[in-house]
């Protein structure tokens, strides 16, 4: 099977600071890549280069067989990018929208599908409203709608479900996964876990390094994370107060409450016992060691890069 | 995959699909529909009529070294005659200067010394009309009409003995010097002029706003992965533009027309067509801007630089020929000024398409470099 996306030593820099960094990625075709990693970890500047609208600094790659930096126009024809802010024209009408979008690409019976997608959306009846009015939700589904028309090879999706309500979240992970079977093949980005868990593979990326890559599971594994749920051993003991206790505590990286409970774990298993051996001993919380989530591993990774440059 | 899957090459379809956008965008934007048609109207009222290409009732003042009745009788003529009001008496030389250079008044008489008795003895003696002629289409007229009176004024007076100047040349010889402003523009000179004026500032403005406002909006971010390329984007944005002019064009003749008389002596079809070279010129320099400006005031400001050398130095504002040499020199790299010289040409003069064909030349060659670069500096990135 060959890869849809195949890139190599991807370096993206901006007045001298380095966004991007030596970002090799391969996905072959037909899976679903997760694309993770906190804000301002360099995504969307990824997902830009990978469709030509920025050109890296180093590294080379290709999309779809084709060479990122000399045939972005052959790419562009074959790509489905939807952008993480909405990009369709809020002064054109939901059917004027995708109707451009038919015509830039050429597609023939332009009519017939154009009103085929508004079906598909149920807009049916609002074809004519402004692409400016619609709720934020809407918005995104639309703009998938716009990017999927020409039936692209290859989909970019920035943060595709962001504002989108459970339902139309679960139909869009369906039809998703559908269009995977046929040989699409999708790179979506997410901050949300439950999603990361329905793709085949993650990438998870912090201040532009490529830090894990892999299955779900493989992720987890290879954080090599131990971790304890706790849980209150009678109505006056408070979780609050123990993660309070808990933080900063050297060989502890990660405390979390989860609902009543609270996740506490370290990279380092020994450090870690140690470090809560005197917790341990309190009778006031019940202590249960149990597999890491992904969101134990992702919150553990978090910290360990500086608040301040990861931001914007 | 052969060339043309790959889209390498212009695509026609594509630069429909940009166009008919672009038309659906601009009927939306009601404001800026509105500002295209009433920009022109305004400025062509305003200055139309701030121009009035007839007017009356113009200060003068009158410096009268002779009071003898000759003088006196012929500064009657001249207020009769609806064009000269006297609004000042002045007795010394300094005063000449002081009322003409502070706009006080539009013309200063001189009645010489022993004027009256140089006309008796038919020596003709001098006559002398100083006006402020910074707006020849002020002046003109009036000055028109001097020379006229000089013939009569004195009809009156010239009796008995002195009945026999009133045949041959004036009693008098009328000396008139324009100050200010050698060069007299033609009353109707400045509602075709007015027509350039419009079309520079509204095309380029309007394309200047067109490539920003995609960029400002985010929508260029998906207008970059489309398969669009440079030429069909600009093209695209341009065309409807082309629409617009047109209708500016069509109104600022039509008003020209019949709210001020100005007459129309060549043919219109040859303007329309020399035009559109015009037009394409200016939507060129706009998107050049856009591709500029960072957000959508820059790309006004820019616009508004443009516009004001163009305005000044085109000949719009000044007399061309009465501009310094290095003035002239970058009047001749504006558009402006070769389309003026078209839209006087062909409206007031009767010029035929051989006449213009050198300004359209020129406009031709601006029009070419500017979309080179334009097309140069439109980036197919986002860095
Ligand atoms: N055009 C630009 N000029 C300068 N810096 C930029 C530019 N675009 C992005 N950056 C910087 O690059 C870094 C990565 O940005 P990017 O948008 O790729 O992050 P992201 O992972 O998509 O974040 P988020 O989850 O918030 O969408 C940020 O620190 C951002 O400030
Ligand atoms: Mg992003």
């Amino acid at each position: 099977m060959s890869a849809a996306i195949e890139v190599q030593g991807l370096t993206k820099r901006f007045q001298g600071r380095t966004v991007v960094d030596h970002l090799s990625l391969t996905v072959p075709q037909g899976r679903i890549l997760g694309f993770l990693g906190p804000n301002g970890s360099g995504k969307t500047t990824t997902i830009r280069m990978l469709c030509g609208l920025l050109t890296p600094d180093e590294g080379e790659g290709r999309c779809l067989g084709l060479d990122i930096r000399t045939q972005s126009h052959a790419i562009k024809r074959q790509i489905g990018y939807m952008t993480q802010r909405f990009s369709l024209y809020e002064d054109l009408s939901i059917r004027e929208n995708l109707d451009f979008s038919a015509r830039v690409h050429g597609l023939p019976e332009r009519k017939a599908r154009v009103e085929a997608a508004i079906e598909r959306l149920g807009l049916t009846a609002r074809r004519h409203q402004l692409a400016g009015e619609l709720s934020g939700g809407w918005k995104q589904r639309l703009a998938l709608a716009a990017c999927l028309l020409h039936q692209p090879r290859l989909l970019l999706l920035d943060e595709p479900t962001a504002g989108v309500d459970p339902k139309a979240r679960r139909e869009f992970w369906e039809q998703i996964h559908a269009m995977a079977a046929e040989g699409l093949t999708v790179l979506v980005t997410t901050h949300y876990m439950d999603e990361a868990e329905r793709c085949h593979a993650i990438a998870y990326i912090a201040q532009g390094k490529l830090l894990a890559t892999g299955s779900v599971e493989e992720v987890i594994r290879g954080a090599g994370l131990t971790t304890f749920s706790v849980a209150p051993a009678h109505g006056g003991a408070e979780t609050g107060l123990l993660a309070r206790r808990l933080r900063g505590v050297p060989g502890i990286e990660l405390v979390a409450p989860f609902g009543a409970l609270l996740h506490v774990g370290g990279g380092d298993r020994e450090a870690l016992l140690a470090a809560l051996e005197p917790f341990r001993r309190e009778a006031d919380f019940l202590w249960r060691e149990d597999a890491p989530t992904l969101e134990d591993v992702f919150i553990q990774w978090m910290p360990a890069q500086s608040p301040g440059e990861s931001r914007p | 995959m052969n060339r043309a899957l790959n889209g390498q090459r212009f695509s026609w379809q594509r630069l429909r699909a940009m166009m008919f956008k672009e038309f659906i965008q601009m009927r939306r934007d009601r404001l800026t529909f509105a500002m295209m048609v009433g920009i022109p109207m305004m400025q062509l009222i305003l200055f139309g009529f701030a121009i009035n290409s007839d007017p009356r009732n113009l200060p003068t003042a009158v410096f009268d070294r002779d009071h003898g009745p000759f003088g006196r009788a012929l500064v009657a003529h001249m207020v009769a005659s609806g064009y000269f009001r006297v609004v000042e008496e002045i007795q010394e030389d300094a005063q000449i200067e002081a009322g003409l250079a502070l706009g006080r008044v539009q013309f200063v008489v001189s009645i010489p010394e022993g004027f009256s008795r140089e006309v008796a003895r038919g020596r003709r003696p001098e006559l002398l009309i100083e006006a402020d002629a910074t707006d020849p289409a002020a002046t003109s007229n009036a000055l028109g009409t001097v020379s006229v009176l000089a013939w009569h004024a004195l009809d009156r007076e010239l009796r008995g003995p002195l009945a026999g100047l009133r045949s041959g040349p004036p009693p008098f010889e009328l000396k008139m010097h324009r100050r200010y402003n050698q060069e007299g523009i033609t009353q109707y000179n400045v509602v075709p002029g007015l027509m350039g004026v419009v079309l520079t500032m509204t095309m380029v403005i309007m394309t200047a706003l067109a490539v920003t406002r995609e960029r400002e909006r985010g929508t260029m971010e998906s207008l970059l992965v489309t398969p669009l390329r440079p030429i069909e984007v600009m093209l695209g944005k341009i065309f409807p533009y082309v629409v617009v002019g047109y209708i500016q064009m069509t109104l600022i003749l039509v008003a020209a027309r019949v709210i001020f008389g100005v007459p129309v002596v060549g043919n219109i079809g040859v303007l329309m067509v020399a035009s559109v070279v015009f037009i394409m010129a200016n939507l060129a320099v706009g998107f050049t801007f856009s591709t500029l400006a960072r957000n959508q005031l820059q790309a006004m400001q820019m616009g508004f630089f443009y516009f004001l050398p163009n305005i000044l130095l085109s000949g719009f504002m000044f007399p061309f020929r009465g501009m310094p040499e290095w003035a002239q020199r970058v009047g001749e790299l504006l558009p402006l000024t070769h389309f003026l010289r078209i839209v006087r040409g062909v409206m007031l003069k009767g010029n035929g398409p051989e006449e213009i064909l050198g300004e359209v030349g020129a406009l031709g060659v601006f029009m070419l470099v500017v979309s080179v670069v334009a097309l140069k500096r439109y980036r197919q990135t986002l860095d």
